[in-house]
């Protein structure tokens, strides 16, 4: 069977783990740009004195597809490359895939990671 | 006197004919950066359409109601004395004393009511009719632009022989009045009479591309040098004097614009740098040539702090600004036009007309002071009324502001069929083909 793991991580983390989505064997992955708001909500900004809080902050959202076996200890990869121990780093969650298929193959299942 | 052509200030006016003429797609790009993304062509536009429109008024009647056979009493020249800038002489230039032939003084003086007219389009960002628009420009050029231009400049009612004359000569180097005072005020009308964009003061409306604000506020500065020095008509020490005044004033009021937002806000922006750039500019641009190095510093702070603290003005009144004609260019061009009164100086290179006294600080008394005070409220009284009095008509005529969908949706799109960024038209597709 097959998980999807999804993070949701500050921008500037993302190279980080990346490369230690790399080291770990995962072999493809999809980024995309995200924004939303956890606890830290979002921030203020002022213009000639007027104060705007913008309350969604831009976010990275990286998509993995993985086997079973490996969702834990990937999921352990992407929260250590993420981490720097402030408000706003992110989350980072499993969901099961009832299916995959290879575009190029037709494959399906493991098989097709 | 027999006009002898002076190449040297010919080519300088020239020049300096074309920096001014810049200075109005550079504010289309000041105005545009501010504005949402929905409506930056909109923005743009209005100050290109200015371009057009003020620049035919001035060739056809406009030079000549302004430096026209005034047709008595000071209020206006004769608008068919030089009738599509044909026929006249060189000898009949306003520059001739500086060698200067007419058509290339004429030229000159259009870029003033061009960028003069530009600037009221910010205080009507996002909700006007393009065509309203263009037809205000056509009459508000006609009825206030032209009449208080030959007030000042064309030995009218606020000119040496007119309100103030037992007073003092007041001094208007290069447009505090006619260009700055004028337009702000034509901006707070419009603004009022227009009403509030939709979501004003509760959707947050924040520039939507800042490096345009920063280019275009480089662009206005640089042009600006021909706006000031320009003034001076000739290539000599004064044009010297307005345009390090032009560099002092305004960096001064562009680091005095951060230190308020710094003190009251807690940081110093870009927004806030390019907008102290344009309160500098137009501070400094009656006294231009009128005070030395320390009255420039002087009105370099004292615009950067008062225009920062008055841009919050409209969300206390209500009344939606949107890009803050009226606290950069009214309550600047009071600034400049007022601190004359103190700072006015003959001495160091500066220009001094007939009949004008030294400012408070220079050993002049109050005399200047009440003068640039009289001038300064003529125009806002007689620009208000007749801005007022114009936007009313067209309100009740051909309608000023365009639908709230149009408005909500972008008026780049509902107006001018486009849209500035492909982001905005995602989803959209080519439906018929191009011939």
């Amino acid at each position: 069977m097959t998980k999807l793991v999804t993070a949701v991580i500050q921008p500037h983390r993302l190279d980080d783990v990346k490369s230690a989505l790399e080291a770990a064997g995962v072999r493809g992955l999809t980024v995309s740009e995200a924004s939303g708001y956890g606890r830290q909500r979002g921030h203020t900004e002022v213009y000639r004195g007027a104060e705007y809080t913008v309350d969604l902050v831009p976010k990275v959202k990286i998509d993995v597809l993985v086997s079973d076996e490996d969702a834990a200890s990937v999921t352990e990869v992407i929260v250590r490359a993420a981490q720097t121990g402030k408000i706003g780093d992110g989350k980072v969650w499993v969901v099961p895939v009832e299916d995959v298929a290879r575009v190029r193959t037709g494959e399906h299942g493991d098989d097709a990671l | 006197m027999e006009f002898e052509l002076d190449s040297g200030n010919t080519a300088f006016m020239l020049t300096a004919a074309s920096l001014v003429l810049l200075m109005t797609p550079g504010l289309a790009f000041f105005y545009g950066g501010m504005v949402r993304g929905k409506s930056v062509l909109n923005m743009m536009m209005m100050s290109f359409g200015a371009i057009g429109v003020a620049g035919l008024i001035w060739v056809l009647y406009g030079y000549s109601a302004v430096f026209g056979g005034d047709l008595g009493g000071g209020w206006l020249g004769n608008p068919f004395e030089f009738f599509g800038l044909q026929g006249a002489t060189d000898d009949q230039s306003l520059m001739a004393a500086s060698g200067v032939p007419f058509l290339v003084a004429a030229g000159y003086q259009a870029t003033f009511a061009i960028i003069t007219v530009a600037l009221i389009s910010g205080a009507v960002a996002d909700r006007m009719k393009f065509g309203a628009w263009l037809v205000f420009t056509a009459v508000w050029v006609t009825v206030v632009y032209l009449p208080l231009a030959h007030w000042v400049w064309g030995g009218g009612l606020l000119s040496a022989t007119g309100l103030t004359e037992g007073l003092s000569t007041p001094i208007d180097f290069a447009g505090g009045t006619v260009v700055h005072i004028n337009a702000g005020t034509a901006g707070l009308v419009l603004a009022i009479v227009l009403g509030k964009r939709r979501g004003f003061g509760k959707e947050a409306m924040r520039p939507h591309n800042l490096p345009f604000v920063m280019l275009g506020a480089a662009l206005l500065w640089f042009g600006w040098f021909g706006f000031n020095a320009g003034s001076e008509f000739a290539a000599d020490n004064v044009a010297g004097r307005a345009w390090l005044n032009t560099l002092l004033a305004t960096g001064i009021a562009m680091l005095a614009w951060l230190a308020t937002e710094k003190v009251r806000d807690g940081h110093a922006t870009s927004l806030g740098a390019a907008s102290g750039i344009v309160a500098g500019l137009v501070a400094i641009t009656p006294a231009a040539a009128a005070v030395d190095t320390w009255g420039a510093i002087a009105i370099g702070i004292v615009a950067g702090v008062l225009c920062a603290l008055a841009v919050g003005l409209k969300f206390r009144f209500g009344y939606d600004d949107s890009l803050d004609v009226v606290g950069v260019h009214l309550v600047g061009g009071l600034v400049g036009t007022i601190l004359i009164g103190f700072f006015a100086t003959d001495a160091n290179s500066t220009w001094y007309p007939d009949g004008a006294q030294n400012g408070l600080f220079y050993g002049g008394g109050l005399t200047q002071l009440a003068t640039q005070t009289i001038v300064a409220l003529a125009a806002v009284l007689f620009s208000f009324t007749a801005t007022y009095v114009i936007a009313l008509i067209l309100k009740a005529t051909i309608g000023l502001r365009v639908s709230d969908e149009a408005e909500v949706g972008g008026i780049d799109l509902a107006v001018h069929a486009e849209t500035a960024y492909e982001t905005l038209g995602v989803g959209a597709r080519v439906v018929t083909e191009v011939k």
